[in-house]
């Protein structure tokens, strides 16, 4: 346990530096700081001090180690369109856009497990074909025309769901709101999380649907049968056991593609999240906030990969998370 | 009554191409404490024979014709949930490679407990008792650990021992075992070998031994099938086929053998190769490898012939013998 | 004359083994593939041929006139025949801009994918044929190159780069830039399974007798690896322009590929969101349909493309 800790604290370390280097340069070369504190107004030579003051004329080196001494310490600078510090703006956000990668991922494992392994098991059976060929056309989908298509249908035509925004929201623990608490944010959850789901779901079905039937291919589901087990214990044990483990692998890959999707869900239904909030600080150039977002994309990539190592590992007894031989 | 009497098998498989017929006119018996031997080239059928008599080829292969009765009943028209109240159970099968047989995600504790559980009502905690105790029938040693043990934590032999344990955790009448030894170091084979003989003896169980290996066959069973093609073509009383082999096809598997003490001679080979089973000839399959292939073979599918205490599949039997007799003779003659 | 002949006799003769092929065959059979395919050539088509098919030149600010803007398609009541696909909130004609975006997609994403081919196969049969130190560094490379995800590497190189350019210098480069990032994102798909190809190659005798006949490296690995390989490419390069098309139309539908004045079916899209709340479903919804048919269509090929060649494609 030890030494997977060690591993991926090592791990960790490395992406948030690579990360932390790629948004100090953004920072360093996007706008100007000086403009956006004091305007126009000021002569060159007042500029001057200030930048010697505010330490913008020191070497590369020494201004990446006072930037990544203050990240440290959660300061990534005051976004300059909200006067407020970045990563607070950011991290306010934070709770929407993990509402809409839950509920998506809900979504996904809820539809993906149970029609990939029936499409494996009666590949030749009609609902398995029509199964197979929704989840070639999803594929052609890109997310944000699904997006459209379900506005158009469930809020323009049949006036059923919201088009856009985040509804009501509950509060849990004192500092966490969440969409889930209250009926209408589950409205408004939706169409959202059904959009980002679309784009993962035919994925996950063809993966499960192909592992599982190689799975089935193998001597030890053989060898199963022919100590004459159920077939349920067959399939749902036994082959769904090994199935599992590539998916959760390619899973944890994925996550980091649903994140990416979230800023385009976000976008198309105006959700109040950390994606929307990062295109819309692309657009004013608020390079803070654009930082605070990349370094908080970066944690929870580095979280959820940790998360994901542990689950295959319990899953994968040939793994050996808890110290042994 | 025999324990089990298969008449007449024939297994399909149905491909693009069309009907491949794997197994054609397979008859043979077994008694109850019987052992015997299905020996041939690998694609020759035995495999597919060893399945087909619990049901269980793979698709898109099926029985076509024929019968499999056990204890009365015709495993070939069971429908799957008679069928699974015999596999397992009644009959039981040891496959090739242990490394692939056992399910890596499962202890080896909840692979034994779960063919228990499925076959009888009973506790879990007796279920654990009786697997130790079919552990320690194949010398494993501290069974109870293993049973919390994945497969991958053990060795080869010890996982074969393993399946051999599943294999006769319900005191089964038969055991088919498809090539148990070949996927093991030479050193464990001859251990696994001896073991399944003395449980089989012990237990007055049935062994159905599918190999390319005629050593094993000599060791272990009573009396051996030779199959060519997806046929058998002789059959008889082990000691009778090793030491006296009637039809050519045996003799040159035999040939091909290396013999202790014998220095300098050179192995034998069988010329040619197995044909395809999408492309057998009409008459013997064998005649084109044949060194004594006359007009009729390329015609007729040899019939049986009894022959000393073995029955041969070959036109050429009563020449073959007499011109071994007197080859005999000869050696005889000329020592004198 | 006798050259001529011997060239037409071997062109005949390769059409007659292709004739024969499985491959030929399953085409000949497979309903599905014929269909994706015909319309693939359309689509072909149309991009090539933008400028003479369509009535308008939607670059050429001339041709437009405001008022038309918003017509409904030609079968719709308020309809003008002279636009019979309608026009889009600056009056542009839909199907002339329509054709103009295949052309732009089509281009974005093949060419997308070729710089992803050249770079992933070069990589690949470096990686592969070295071995050793080179090709563990390569492939740990490749590891992190995929777990960023694509989507999220040209987002935010897309973004930075529009804030440092300005928006107007960027318009001009977008098309340039939308094939930089999404070519080098996905190379590692075209290296691993190149690199799995070379390695199962490189065991084989006759990369051994190329050798013993004292080829060098590079000519074993581009005459007599490489074409062992090109199956898998082949396979591949088909899904990946697929999702060349389907990221270009993301990263314009962000705002951050082809601009509005030159677009792409992912900015004709993005451009028309706004009034389908207002019952213009016309200039989102066409586009949108062109789009998921062109994908399709690939994906389909795709598919089929497996099936056949079935080729060992790198998993994970």
């Amino acid at each position: 346990m030890l030494a997977f800790l060690i591993k991926r604290l090592a791990q960790a370390i490395v992406v948030m530096f690579v990360i932390s280097i790629i948004s100090f340069s953004i920072q360093d070369n996007l706008g100007d700081p000086l403009r956006e504190l004091v305007g126009q107004s000021v002569s060159e030579e007042e500029r001057q001090a200030l930048r010697d003051e505010m330490g913008l004329n020191d070497p590369f080196l020494v201004q990446y180690a006072r930037f990544a001494g203050n990240a440290l310490h959660g300061d990534l600078g005051t976004s300059y369109f909200f006067k407020e510090p970045a990563l607070d703006v950011i991290l306010k956000k934070l709770p929407a856009t993990l509402d809409l990668v839950f509920g998506a991922t809900l979504i996904i494992i809820g539809f993906s497990v149970p029609l990939g392994v029936y499409a494996a098991i009666n590949p030749r059976s009609m609902f398995s074909k029509i199964v197979m060929g929704f989840s070639t056309v999803g594929i052609s989908v890109p997310v944000f025309l699904t997006g459209i298509g379900l506005i158009y249908l469930f809020s323009i035509e049949l006036g059923w769901m919201p088009s856009f925004g985040r509804g009501d929201v509950g509060h849990i623990f004192g500092f966490w709101d969440t969409a889930f608490l209250t009926s209408d944010g589950l409205a408004h959850l939706v169409l959202p999380c059904f959009t980002l789901a679309s784009i993962m779901l035919p994925l996950f079905i063809r993966l499960i649907r192909s592992e599982m039937m190689e799975v089935l291919q193998s001597e030890y589901i053989k060898f199963a049968w022919a100590k004459g087990l159920a077939p349920k214990r067959i399939y749902y044990l036994h082959a769904l056991k090994n199935t599992m483990l590539p998916v959760i692998t390619v899973g944890g890959v994925q996550i980091g593609t649903m994140v990416a999707y979230t800023i385009l869900t976000e976008t198309v239904f105006q959700w109040p999240g950390m994606g929307f909030l990062f295109l819309e600080a692309i657009n004013r150039v608020d390079t803070p906030l654009i930082v605070a977002y990349l370094i908080v994309v970066g944690a929870i990539f580095v979280i959820t990969n940790t998360i994901v190592d542990l689950i295959y590992g319990l899953v994968n007894p040939t793994v050996k998370l808890f110290g042994g031989k | 009554m025999a324990l089990l009497e298969v008449n007449n098998l024939e297994v399909c498989f149905g491909l693009r191409k069309g009907e491949v017929k794997a197994l054609r006119n397979i008859d043979f018996k077994i008694e109850r404490g019987e052992r015997i031997g299905i020996v041939g080239e690998s694609g020759a059928g035995k495999s597919v024979l060893g399945f087909s008599i619990i049901n269980l080829i793979s698709q898109p292969g099926y029985v076509s014709q024929g019968e499999v009765m056990f204890e009365g009943q015709n495993l070939a028209k069971m429908n799957h949930q008679q069928l699974r109240s015999i596999r397992g159970n009644r009959i039981s099968m040891i496959f090739q490679d242990p490394m692939m047989t056992l399910n890596p995600v499962l202890t080896i504790g909840d692979q034994m407990v779960e063919c228990l559980m499925e076959h009888r009502t009973i506790s879990k905690q007796d279920a654990r008792n009786i697997a130790v105790q079919k552990l320690q029938q194949v010398y494993i040693p501290s069974p109870e650990t293993r049973l919390d043990q994945y497969p991958h934590e053990l060795s080869g032999g010890m996982r074969q021992r393993v399946v051999i344990a599943i294999g006769l955790l319900m005191d089964p009448d038969i055991i088919i075992a498809d090539e148990p030894t070949t996927a093991l170091d030479v050193t464990i084979q001859a251990e696994i070998m001896e073991l399944m003989l003395e449980l089989c003896e012990r237990n007055n169980v049935a062994l159905i031994l599918i190999t390319h290996d005629l050593g094993v066959v000599s060791q272990v069973t009573q009396r051996t099938f030779v199959m060519y093609a997806g046929r058998i073509i002789e059959q008889g009383p082990t000691k009778e086929i090793i030491n006296d082999a009637q039809h050519p096809y045996t003799q040159g598997l035999i040939n091909a053998l290396p013999q202790m003490g014998v220095r300098g001679k050179r192995l034998h080979q069988i010329r040619g190769a197995m044909p395809s089973l999408q492309s057998v000839p009409v008459g013997c399959a064998f005649r084109e490898r044949c060194d004594y292939a006359i007009e009729n073979c390329s015609h007729n599918v040899p019939d049986f012939t009894e022959s000393g205490g073995c029955k041969v599949a070959c036109h050429m039997v009563a020449e073959l013998k007499r011109e071994e007799q007197a080859v005999k003779l000869e050696i005889k003659g000329g020592a004198q | 004359m006798n050259m001529t002949a011997i060239v037409e006799e071997q062109t005949v003769s390769n059409w007659q083994r292709f004739r024969q092929s499985h491959f030929w065959h399953s085409f000949c059979i497979d309903k599905v593939a014929q269909i994706s395919f015909l319309v693939f050539v359309a689509y072909v088509i149309a991009a090539l041929l933008a400028p003479l098919m369509a009535p308008f030149d939607p670059y050429d600010p001339g041709s437009i006139d405001i008022m038309n803007s918003e017509l409904p398609p030609s079968w719709q009541e308020e309809g003008d025949a002279t636009f019979w696909l309608g026009t889009d909130a600056q009056g542009r004609d839909l199907w002339s801009t329509i054709l103009y975006g295949t052309r732009v997609s089509l281009m974005i994403g093949i060419c997308a994918v070729m710089l992803q081919a050249f770079l992933g196969i070069c990589i690949g049969l470096v990686a592969g044929y070295v071995g050793g130190k080179v090709d563990s560094l390569l492939m740990r490379l490749a590891d992190v190159q995929l777990s960023f995800s694509t989507m999220m590497v040209a987002i935010i190189v897309l973004a930075v780069f529009q804030a440092t350019f300005g928006t107007q210098l960027y318009q001009e480069l977008a098309m340039v830039m939308l094939i930089l990032v999404i070519g080098i994102a996905e190379w590692p798909q075209y290296a691993r399974t190149v690199r799995a190809s070379v390695l199962a190659e490189k065991e084989k005798e006759y990369v051994d007798a190329a050798r013993v006949m004292g080829l060098r490296a590079p000519r074993i690995m581009f005459r007599h690896i490489l074409p062992n390989t090109l199956s898998p490419i082949l396979v591949i390069s088909t899904v990946q322009v697929a999702n060349a098309i389907i990221s270009e139309a993301a990263l314009s539908f962000l705002g951050l590929g082809m601009p509005v004045s030159q677009p792409s079916l992912g900015s004709l899209i993005s451009s028309g969101f706004e009034y389908i709340f207002s019952g213009s479903w016309w200039i989102t919804v066409i586009p949108g349909l062109v789009l998921i048919v062109l994908v399709l269509v690939m994906n389909l090929l795709g598919d089929w493309l497996r099936d056949v060649l079935n080729p060992k494609l790198y998993k994970g």
